[in-house]
């Protein structure tokens, strides 16, 4: 990779401030994607500025009826924290399912979710359980945070502080998983709770999506039958080496019924 | 840019010059001198570069030098207690579980922190554990003998 001037802040207000004074900055949270980025050289920043030593970014605790879980929390911390997995089971799973045991204990929810990758799992479970995106600035519902391929709501020097997840009455995450990376080819989070019934789905198009076909069905009937006749349509789904759009419209269906039947 | 870091690596203090982009494994294999970590793909795929920073296996393939300020590293050198083979690594050759031995320091530290949190690994715990441990020769089915035995005698 190209060398860059790196920096540690210990506060948020530091690494903003350092972030504005770089030539061309990048945040590095857990470094799993981004330091496979840098080492292709597919970016090369002037500065680098680490989120790690900065605590206000950690910790995962409940707050009332949602579980505020720290964008610097790693995905290994949230498959395994207690709150989560006695309060939304289908997050700890989802987060434990992600690359394997070595990156769990790096990558970062903040970071994943900044980067928007189209085959992201953490989109479809904040799109389900209707989170809400804390920042340095303000507050962005998750419907409005993931805008596009590798895009989000975020401005400039705007960083991820933590993820407000509603407890929901019940969620699951299906996902087809590519057996090399473990990435969703599709992955689905069905959840009803005080977000209402959502449909989320990741992997399968350029950004994360919600169903509202899929939404009004299970609403009238939550059960995996209420989705036998839905077909979501291959129009603008992505196609690669892995899976047409057609399939991957078809495994949208599958995990779907089985994120419903999961629910219980 | 060059900048010193401090740190502690199988229990010594350790202080190097390293640039930014200076990933943790070239610090260890070529400032250090401790080439039991190995870089297998370079991509965080392999597992064959797999340390412990702060008691948690990581791919140091993947980390910076830099990230590991303050931090306390254990690699494969620091496993033995001088001339006496870890439990985890007498278990991996009394179960053969390597052949030509590239991937295997990876497979041992990341066998390590399974049991840290798991003492009695089942064998589909330890496969799935492995998903981030690659082996081109022997199948794995030695590997996961090794680890199920090597837990049994940390166990005692």
């Amino acid at each position: 990779m190209y060398e860059f001037a790196y920096h540690r802040p210990a506060t948020i207000d530091e690494a903003v401030a350092a972030l504005e004074a770089a030539g061309d900055g990048k945040l590095l949270a857990g470094g799993q994607t981004l330091i496979p980025t840098l080492k292709q050289r597919l970016a090369a920043p002037t500065d680098l500025i680490d989120l790690g030593a900065i605590p206000d970014l950690k910790g995962i605790r409940a707050e009332g009826s949602r579980i505020l879980v720290g964008a610097g929390a790693t995905h290994a911390e949230i498959a395994n924290a207690a709150d989560i997995r006695d309060r939304i089971p289908a997050l700890a799973d989802l987060a434990g399912g992600i690359g394997d045991p070595q990156v769990r204990n790096r990558g970062t929810i903040g970071g994943a979710i900044a980067n928007n990758d189209p085959a992201a799992d953490y989109p479809a479970a904040l799109l389900a359980l209707g989170a809400t995106v804390r920042t340095n600035k303000r507050e962005i519902a998750g419907d409005d945070f993931f805008t596009g391929l590798f895009e989000t709501a975020l401005e400039p020097a705007e960083i991820v502080t933590a993820v407000a997840f509603p407890v929901p009455e019940a969620a699951a995450y299906a996902s087809f998983r590519n057996p090399a990376s473990g990435y969703p080819i599709a992955g689905v989070m069905v959840a009803r709770g005080p977000a209402g019934t959502r449909v989320a789905i990741t992997g399968a198009g350029p950004c994360a999506f919600r169903s509202a076909e899929m939404e009004s069905a299970l609403a009238a009937t939550f059960s995996a039958d209420a989705l036998a006749d839905i077909a979501i349509p291959a129009d603008g789904l992505n196609a690669d080496i892995h899976a047409s759009a057609a399939y991957r419209a078809h495994l949208v269906g599958v995990m779907a019924r089985r994120a419903v039947a999961a629910c219980g | 840019m060059p900048q010193t870091i401090s740190l502690t690596v199988n229990g010594k203090p350790v202080t190097a010059e390293v640039e930014g982009r200076t990933l943790l494994v070239q610090l260890l294999r070529d400032q250090l001198g401790l080439t039991g970590t190995h870089v297998g793909c370079d991509t965080a795929q392999c597992g064959a570069c797999v340390v412990h920073v702060d008691g948690q296996s990581v791919k140091s393939c993947n980390l910076l030098a830099v990230q590991a300020e303050g931090a306390e590293v254990r690699t494969i050198e620091g496993v033995a207690t001088g001339d006496e083979l870890h439990p985890m690594q007498a278990a991996f050759r009394d179960h053969h579980g390597l052949q030509c031995g590239f991937c295997t320091p990876g497979m041992v530290m990341s066998a390590l922190d399974l049991v840290k949190n798991n003492p009695d690994p089942d064998e589909a715990e330890i496969r799935d554990w492995l998903d981030g441990n690659l082996c081109r020769c022997t199948g794995y089915q030695n590997i996961v003998k090794a680890i199920r035995a090597g837990a049994q005698a940390m166990r005692g």
